[in-house]
């Protein structure tokens, strides 16, 4: 066999708080495509972020075909010939593809200075049809399918005769017939002896396109398999790992209670297909999937932030129409966004004046002025209630700790009366301590009789917490499972359950 | 079907521009229609001659606006540049050439200022121009006395823009020559791909090895160059440098600008579309001065006509 084009390992990479590599180990071979897979923060991004010089390593060496090569940026990287993809498009939509291809480079006379368009457009269309892309250089970038935008971008990748190509999730937002179009031309660069590493979540591609599977957990390599003798089963339990998380399953005895929420054929776009869910007094009701699957979109439809398309909501059985987040609010819902320094605080206001914000209505005096012993009252009682750890009322809600500033929104919602709660990722970026406090809050909310929806991408967090759990895959409900019958591998099923992977073993041959 | 949409979408840029036409050519015939006086030669020069100075304003400010920036500086640094020549030519007595440079010189350094406080400085173009618009206007007072600077020894500096070729004003020839120099800088050049790069998706530009923050500085210089250019045509019109003159110009120019579909988002824009807005502009003024429309009524038609521009604009981009 070839000698690799690149070898990594014990990788070290520390952040503040997260061991997010520990002695990683990867290689990559001319004219193979070998996949990397792994949960939601198992380390995948940050490895090749530490392949291509964003971030610098803090341990562990990398061989460039055999050579031992330090990365310091990602110019060092693409000169040695790794180019990368991000899922995020890096191209200018207003200029044309030949135009975003030799940017920064561009072919040039007239002293230097007069741009050679002529040119640009030829060894653009050489370039393409080079790679059997069907497409014409003159096309302005906006105009172009995403599909055809990503060929765009391998091309652009390959004009600095990279050798090495990573893709980030090159699929996510790509129909059948656009991920079939890609992996020709995957095929075409790896059969021209290009190596090539994959990251993806959607599990059922790994056969088609790869050769061999690299499998991280938690920042830790743990197996790399060849796909032919690679079962998905395989695959699944390598992935959520095999401990199991010893959580005290809760009993889902919610089915006398009354349902407070429910959707009905729910439907906006790509991206919520036929969602119909009920959502009961005083349960944690789960929504598990990968990212993109539809969970936030979902939620966001719900809380009016997003049009929709079509489908019924009922609160308490009354069908109610709710066109923004202030109807939504009016009906008693409440949206924790999983970004809450963007949308759900303000950063430099204090604790009081974000939990009475809202509501500041029922704090007003009979000129009109707000009254300032009423708000320290209610923000006292709800500082109190929910065990809020701050210094004093007076304190700007930008020095607390990521949980503290989550309960700060929560009692936000709880002072507005939200019966509803929308919990988008309500753990992220909070540590480990913190997070045992959020959970316990959320299991005495639901006790009181609120009801709550929790999106979570943290399988053991979904398990622990949820009475209920449904899984989202590419806009649709893919599966319901009650806590007692939940189980890592079970989720993961579901949420991989692609609509061409449901069909395809019968149609497909 | 979906073709047929899709192609219609391709085709909205070209639409805008051919729409703009449309209306120039539409308020023309109307206001033909209402008075005789309107299509008259003497006031077809008078239009030409009144969209020159602000059309090379435009000219320049739609160079920044399509790198999603702006430049509010561009009036009181036109009359900056004025004063300077004046400074140049009447006060130190030196030839006409070295003032008119001298002007253009003014302009084009504080564009470069500009830009290297926003590039380096990371401020917001809105600030940055904000302050060089009042350094700018307290300088050319502080300068000049407060008094205006006439050329009154130099006879030739007003046919800079006043005298004529085949009876069509110089400063109209030095408008159309610099849009069409502006017109091939932004079509032909490094610098004009560079200013739609950084305005379509700055990030990207930067990734993709550009030099963000030079080129940036080079687009506001460049603004800044048209600016001084600007400001040598009004003295010249004058002849003589009115130190309280400007402010407010830079507003009809960044309006010319976007009523000729350049986007305030960036990564947009044309040349052409910049010049037929600066007379839409000011075919719409002169015609309803004609039509004795008092000028307070004649300024709240102008603004309803931006605000309808930016709302198409809007339309235009909601269809993407």
């Amino acid at each position: 066999m070839d000698k690799p084009l690149i070898l990594m390992e014990g990788i070290e990479k520390s952040f503040p708080g997260v061991h997010a590599l520990n002695q990683v180990h990867f290689d990559l071979y001319p004219g193979e495509v070998h996949a990397l897979v792994g949960e939601n923060g198992a380390g995948k991004s940050t490895l090749m972020k530490v392949l291509t010089g964003v971030f610098p390593k803090d341990a562990g060496h990398i061989y460039y075909k055999g050579k031992e090569v330090d990365i310091p940026n990602p110019r060092a990287a693409q000169l040695l010939g790794i180019s990368i993809i991000y899922q995020e498009m890096e191209l200018m939509p207003h200029l044309t593809v030949a135009q975003n291809i030799f940017i920064g480079r561009e072919p040039r006379r007239g002293f230097r200075f007069l741009l050679d368009e002529k040119e640009i457009n030829r060894k653009a269309e050489e370039l393409l049809s080079s790679l059997h892309i069907d497409i014409d250089p003159r096309t302005k970038v906006a105009d172009l399918t995403v599909a055809k935008q990503q060929m765009v971008e391998i091309a652009k990748a390959l004009s600095y005769n990279a050798e090495v190509l990573i893709m980030d999730e090159p699929t996510s937002a790509l129909s059948e017939t656009e991920v079939e179009e890609l992996f020709e031309t995957i095929r075409h660069l790896k059969n021209n002896g290009m190596g090539i590493i994959y990251i993806t979540h959607r599990l059922e591609e790994l056969k088609e396109i790869s050769d061999r599977i690299t499998v991280m957990r938690n920042g830790q390599y743990i197996d790399t398999l060849d796909t032919r003798e690679a079962t998905l089963d395989r695959i699944i339990s390598l992935m959520v790992g095999r401990e199991i998380y010893q959580t005290s399953k809760r009993s889902s005895e919610k089915e006398d209670e009354e349902v407070v929420l429910e959707v009905r054929n729910l439907n906006r776009g790509r991206v919520i297909k036929n969602v119909s869910f009920k959502l009961k007094r005083g349960e944690i009701l789960g929504f598990a999937g990968l990212l993109g699957a539809g969970r936030t979109e979902v939620a966001r439809a719900i809380f009016g932030a997003d049009p929709i398309d079509s489908g019924e909501i009922y609160i308490k059985g009354r069908r109610v129409h709710i066109k923004s987040p202030t109807d939504a609010v009016k009906h008693g819902i409440g949206y924790l966004s999983e970004d809450r320094k963007r949308y759900g605080l303000m950063l430099g206001l204090d604790v009081e004046d974000n939990i009475v914000i809202a509501t500041l209505e029922r704090f007003l005096g009979r000129l009109g002025w707000v009254k300032r012993s009423k708000t320290s009252e209610e923000a006292r009682m709800r500082v109190d209630e929910l065990d809020i750890k701050t210094p004093s009322l007076q304190q700007k809600v930008k020095y607390l700790s990521g949980g503290t500033q989550q309960k700060v929104v929560v009692a936000k919602w709880l002072t507005r009366n939200c019966d509803i709660l929308i919990f988008d990722e309500p753990t992220r970026g909070i540590d480990v301590g913190a997070k045992s406090e959020i959970y316990k809050l959320l299991n005495e909310l639901a006790e009181s009789g609120k009801s709550i929806i929790m999106i979570s991408s943290e399988l053991p967090e979904i398990l622990r917490m949820s009475h209920r759990i449904i899984v989202m895959c590419e806009g649709r409900i893919t599966g319901e499972l009650m806590a007692e019958e939940a189980t890592q591998e079970r989720i993961m099923q579901y949420a991989t359950m692609r609509t061409n992977s449901v069909i395809s073993p019968s149609s497909r041959r | 079907m979906e073709k047929v949409l899709k192609r219609f979408t391709i085709r909205t840029g070209a639409m805008q521009q051919v729409l703009i036409f449309a209306s120039l050519i539409g308020m023309f015939i109307i206001f033909s229609l209402a008075s005789p006086n309107f299509a008259q030669f003497e006031n077809i020069i008078g239009i030409l001659l009144a969209t020159a100075v602000n059309g090379i304003l435009a000219v320049g400010v739609t160079f920044v606006i399509i790198t999603s920036g702006i430049d509010l500086s561009i009036g009181t640094v036109m009359t900056f540049s004025s004063v300077m020549a004046g400074v140049f030519i009447t006060f130190w007595r030196l030839p006409v050439i070295v003032g008119v440079l001298a002007g253009i010189g003014a302009g084009t350094l504080c564009g470069l200022i500009n830009g290297t406080i926003i590039s380096k400085l990371k401020m917001p173009p809105f600030i940055a121009t904000l302050g060089m618009m009042m350094i700018a206007k307290g300088l050319s007072l502080v300068i000049s006395g407060l008094k205006p600077i006439y050329f009154v020894d130099t006879p030739v500096f007003s046919k800079i823009a006043m005298g004529s070729i085949l009876q069509i004003p110089n400063a109209v020839i030095v408008f159309f020559g610099a849009a069409i120099v502006a017109s091939l800088i932004l079509t032909k050049t490094v610098l004009g791909r560079y200013t739609f790069a950084i305005g379509s998706n700055e990030e990207a530009a930067r990734l993709s090895g550009i030099n963000v923050d030079a080129w940036k500085i080079a687009i506001y210089a460049l603004c800044g160059f048209f600016t001084g250019l600007a400001g040598v045509m009004m003295a010249s019109r004058l002849n003589s440098a009115q130190p309280s003159l400007g402010q407010g110009y830079e507003l009809e120019a960044i309006a010319a600008a976007v009523i000729g579909g350049t986007s305030l988002s960036g990564g947009e824009g044309t040349i052409l579309g910049t010049v037929i807005g600066a007379f839409i502009m000011s075919v719409l003024t002169n015609g309803l001065r004609i039509l004795s429309i008092p000028q307070e009524w004649q300024t709240v038609i102008t603004g309803i006509i931006v605000i309808v521009a930016v709302y198409v604009d809007i339309l235009r981009r909601h269809q993407r």
